[in-house]
């Protein structure tokens, strides 16, 4: 039984052997030495490292990466709590039709997401139009600092959304409605009912979105790429070049395989800082959120 | 699973109204973009810079779409996406189901370390190991080939999770014990005893492994480079280029016609996706 057991449980292991793990030691390595992928490799010390610290283009990218990223998910978390609450209250009707209209745009490709906003916020289009009805004259969606992050936070927003308002409808739906009973009876109203039953024992699907979205916002790519057809960091606009650009950029339009491992690794560290920071601000928030 | 239960009392008709406008309004954000790609779609090329916009869908559909097909090959590229993701999948489920069956039927030493082994990779992002995988399929001479595509997510460590899950709550260990005595294999004990009952859950991983598969984008871009190999995700990008003019009648065309399919299949089965979505989450 355990040898069969073994068997059926292997493939999992070799495949992540060999294209999980292996891989990942590799790109450590790599990180160290020079390399265009054909010649020899060169050892190279933390030159590479040293390269991508210091280039401008490594932290335009990390600044946008991150900008756009906070545009992008903060405000659309609390829109899908604020969904959820109400899908989740006792009056609505057609629940499942909303919870399915609210995951389309999930269901669709971020090619497809790209190309649609890039019509929506192509030059004197639709996005113009609308801004220009509340007098703002001239957004450049395409070049300009503030326009593009806007165009491609709004992508994420969009895509994101009903996802998330799933997870925390699924989160309010796995507290026990006999806790809102008790807790009325005691007196609370239904805002105490809120900030110290329902935030409380959210804050694990909270923590988990925060936590998936920050790991997905780091390697923001394919947004950007299709917005801007087909690019790298030398033909992206620069308020649009993100880190999973650059690194795109360094092995597969100039071939420098070394520091692009090295922008792997920066960019793990700084995913695994994000996260834990994470982790630390959701403990944190949990002592003064008021357990009862 | 999914009873819905209230929150909290009935709720006045006001407050009623405003959760009914608030869910429609998230209702037309959530929608409307689809609509503006059907009446981009249907219009004449330079419809998308009218103002104000357009609202009213057209009648140039076909006229936009044979110009994607001229640019693009679209139904061969449409045809490798379905291969792709269709063998992904069927890859995925007999590979998961197996390994998933083994974590939560089966008793063997270092079960526990290695399924929280499992568990761990999730939290690996692919950026880490992208660029060895590449020299690793040059080496292989797979670049342009499928197998670049569909070997390395074979199998993967959600599916055998969700079926882990799935497995032990459905499949009686009776079951199990009452075939070996009949002497059936462990591998037919899995076949003609646990597959039959959890084809539900093949249906959820089966579901949300060929959306992954066909969405994806940067994979495909990484190992494919010969235009004749290109999912419909690359092809699509291949039409928005600014080279040749920007023409979002064609491009809109194109992208409805390659979102349609994928629409029409969640509609049917969107009740086993969402499912996956939240059990994945409360378990993570």
């Amino acid at each position: 039984m355990a040898l069969t057991g073994y068997l059926f449980i292997s493939p999992f292991f070799l495949l992540f052997a060999v294209f999980g793990l292996y891989p990942i030691v590799f790109t450590f390595y790599l990180s160290f030495f020079k390399w265009d992928a054909l010649g020899p490799m060169k050892f190279n010390g933390i030159k590479n490292f040293q390269f991508i610290l210091t280039d401008d283009t490594f932290w335009t990218s990390f600044g946008n990466t991150l900008l756009i990223n906070l545009m992008g998910t903060v405000p659309q978390l609390a829109c899908a709590m604020l969904l959820a609450v109400v899908l989740n209250s006792a009056l609505l009707r057609m629940k499942q039709a909303f919870r399915v209209i609210y995951f389309m745009p999930n269901i669709t490709s971020i090619v497809a997401v790209a190309l649609i906003f890039s019509v929506l916020f192509a030059n004197e289009g639709a996005a113009t139009w609308l801004v220009q009805r509340f007098g703002v004259e001239e957004v450049s969606w395409r070049a300009g600092f503030w326009g593009v992050k806007i165009a491609i936070a709004i992508m994420v927003f969009w895509r994101w959304l009903g996802y998330n308002m799933i997870i925390y409808l699924a989160g309010l739906q796995s507290i026990s409605p006999e806790l809102y009973e008790a807790a009325k009876i005691d007196g609370a109203g239904a805002r105490v009912r809120f900030l110290h039953i329902t935030v409380p024992l959210m804050k694990p699907f909270i923590f988990f979105t925060v936590l998936i979205s920050t790991i997905g916002g780091m390697q923001l790519f394919t947004e950007p790429y299709v917005y801007f057809s087909q690019s790298g960091t030398a033909t992206t606009p620069k308020p649009g070049i993100t880190m999973m650009i650059y690194l795109y950029s360094e092995a597969f339009r100039t071939n420098f395989f070394g520091t692009a491992a090295a922008t792997a690794v920066v960019l793990f560290v700084f995913t695994l800082i994000f996260s834990l920071l994470n982790t630390y601000v959701t403990n944190r928030t949990g002592g003064s959120g008021g357990d009862q | 699973m999914t009873a819905t239960r209230t929150a909290g009392e009935k709720l006045n008709p006001i407050t009623g109204f405003f959760f009914y406008v608030i869910m429609i309004a998230g209702a037309v954000v959530s929608i409307f973009p689809f609509y503006w790609m059907a009446v981009i779609a249907s219009r004449e090329r330079t419809a998308a810079f009218r103002m104000p916009p357009e609202i009213v869908p057209g009648t140039r559909l076909i006229e936009n779409l044979e110009r994607a097909f001229q640019r693009i090959d679209f139904f061969q590229s449409l045809w490798n996406s379905l291969v792709v993701a269709g063998l992904t999948t069927v890859s995925v489920l007999f590979f998961c189901s197996l390994g998933g069956y083994a974590f939560a039927k089966f008793q063997f030493p270092g079960k526990k370390f290695l399924f929280g082994f499992v568990l761990f990779t999730l939290l690996v992002p692919q950026q880490l190991s992208v660029l060895p995988v590449y020299l690793i399929m040059a080496k292989l001479s797979w670049i342009d080939s499928y197998k670049a595509l569909i070997v390395p997510s074979m199998v993967n460590a959600f599916g055998i999770f969700w079926m882990r899950q799935y497995i032990a709550s459905a499949v009686h260990s009776e079951l199990i014990e009452a075939a070996r005595i009949d002497g059936c294999s462990h591998f037919r004990v899995y076949w003609n005893v646990a597959v039959p009952i959890i084809l539900p859950a093949f249906a959820t991983l089966g579901i949300f492994t060929f959306l992954n598969v066909w969405n994806d984008f940067f994979w495909p871009l990484v190992v494919l480079k010969n235009e004749a190999k290109y999912t419909i995700q690359l092809a699509l990008s291949q039409l928005h280029s600014i080279r040749e003019g920007v023409d979002y009648g064609m491009i809109m065309a194109a992208t409805l016609l390659a979102t349609l399919p994928l629409m029409v299949v969640f509609l049917l089965f969107s009740r086993w996706f969402i499912a996956g979505i939240t059990t994945g989450s409360i378990k993570s």
